[in-house]
């Protein structure tokens, strides 16, 4: 297995190509959840878990399924059926079976079924044409990616909450406004891939 | 005189993008380049069109308990019907929205319309108001990717202005201009009606029209 380029997918997953300030996939929860750290968190995580379920379960339904059958062109409403019953099964063996990570993360997890980041990585790793260990590397990174994006800017909006901007610009035009400097932040990260592992 | 004002009020007063804040995804991610956000509007207002009305035919038809995947189901067809006919009739468009064009299905503006309006009203009021905030969301779309390509490119509809060509400001381009330019319209609609235009100060999951389809997919 080339172990090298698992780890080019995932750092470029987490840094270079960020879901949230690179290819603006899940600005909803980016913008609604990061008030404080701990909610963040929260959702972030349960956005890593479900992306690495959704994955597991969508790759093989698309591979296996779908397009040896000739009918490949289902693979939107397929995944977001799929992805929505996927969260609900969660939801309910989690609440049965391991309550402590249910108080963890159930308030979360319905909220991610429409959650564009989600189904966007499933779909990625099909356009992609990524192997099966290859996708839930991906997954895993573009997750770990939105954790980093939410954890960081949940410190700026800390900050943010406490200024007084000009009265147009109070609540939801400063938020965006401070994620385009993250946002600028992340641009460093530009080349890191190629730096480290070569092209 | 209703239906006029079902047809126009997503235009300015009740903009999807700009007053409503829904579909913030894709509006950030395609509008870079003017000829790609008008045909990102188009698509998603024919999906919108075409789902409101399949919705409201069937609003006394399916129960209200599994109403949020009954119309996911319905949009996401008409996704793949859209998907379909772009890849088929303008290829270098399909090239260009990539994974915007399925996640169509989870763009909140056509959820939210079906959840706010199409299952209470009927079939020519949900078309009206799938036509108005269709042009809503495209006119908003595209006005910033206009503001975004001109600046950031030099270039409008791919045309090239004079001067601006030499002298573009990459960073609008790219995605922290997007963030900026976002914000900043939605400070100027706030600034020209003294912020009477947006209600919601904040922007939290108790406000989002999914956050109802959320909670009732959970339950």
């Amino acid at each position: 297995m080339d172990f090298k380029l698992l780890i080019t997918i995932m750092m470029s997953a987490v840094l270079v190509n960020n879901y949230v300030l690179r290819q603006f996939l899940g600005i909803c929860p980016f913008l609604g959840v990061s008030k404080d750290l701990k909610n963040a968190a929260g959702m972030s995580i349960a956005v890593i878990f479900v992306m690495l379920m959704a994955t597991a379960v969508t790759w093989p339904i698309q591979i296996k399924l779908l397009e040896p059958n000739g009918i490949g062109y289902l693979i939107t409403i397929v995944f977001i059926l799929v992805i929505a019953a996927l969260v609900q099964l969660v939801e309910t063996i989690l609440k049965k079976y391991i309550p402590a990570l249910y108080t963890a993360l159930g308030v979360y997890l319905p909220l991610i079924t429409t959650n564009c980041a989600v189904l966007g990585v499933t779909i990625a790793n099909i356009n992609e044409s990524y192997t099966f260990i290859e996708s839930m590397t991906n997954a895993l990174g573009s997750g770990l990616g939105f954790f980093l994006a939410m954890v960081i800017f949940s410190g700026v909006r800390g900050q943010v909450e406490s200024s007084k901007p000009p009265k147009s610009f109070e609540g939801l035009p400063i938020t965006l406004v401070s994620a385009a400097l993250i946002s600028i932040a992340f641009y460093g990260f530009n080349g890191v891939i190629e730096g480290l592992f070569g092209k | 005189m209703k239906k006029l004002k079902t047809l126009t009020v997503g235009l300015i007063k009740e903009n999807p993008v700009l007053v409503l804040v829904l579909g913030t995804c894709p509006t950030l991610a395609i509008s870079t380049n003017a000829v790609n956000s008008l045909g990102m509007g188009i698509a998603a207002s024919a999906v919108l069109l075409g789902s409101n009305i399949f919705i409201s035919l069937l609003r006394n038809i399916i129960p209200d308990k599994v109403r949020i995947p009954c119309y996911i189901v319905v949009i996401a067809s008409f996704v793949t019907l859209a998907e379909m006919v772009v890849e088929a009739f303008a290829y270098s468009l399909y090239q260009a929205l990539g994974i915007y064009l399925p996640l169509i299905v989870v763009n909140c503006v056509i959820l939210g319309r079906a959840e706010m309006f199409a299952n209470k009203n009927g079939v020519v009021d949900s078309a009206l108001d799938a036509i108005g905030m269709g042009a809503g969301f495209t006119l908003a779309i595209v006005a910033m990717a206009s503001i975004r390509e001109i600046f950031g490119s030099g270039t409008w509809f791919g045309m090239e202005l004079p001067w601006l060509i030499n002298n573009n400001i990459s960073i609008f381009t790219m995605a922290p201009g997007g963030f900026i330019i976002y914000g900043c319209l939605i400070a100027w609609v706030n600034k020209i009606s003294k912020g009477q235009a947006i209600k919601k100060k904040e922007f939290g999951c108790e406000d989002c029209p999914s956050a109802a389809a959320c909670g009732k997919l959970a339950s």
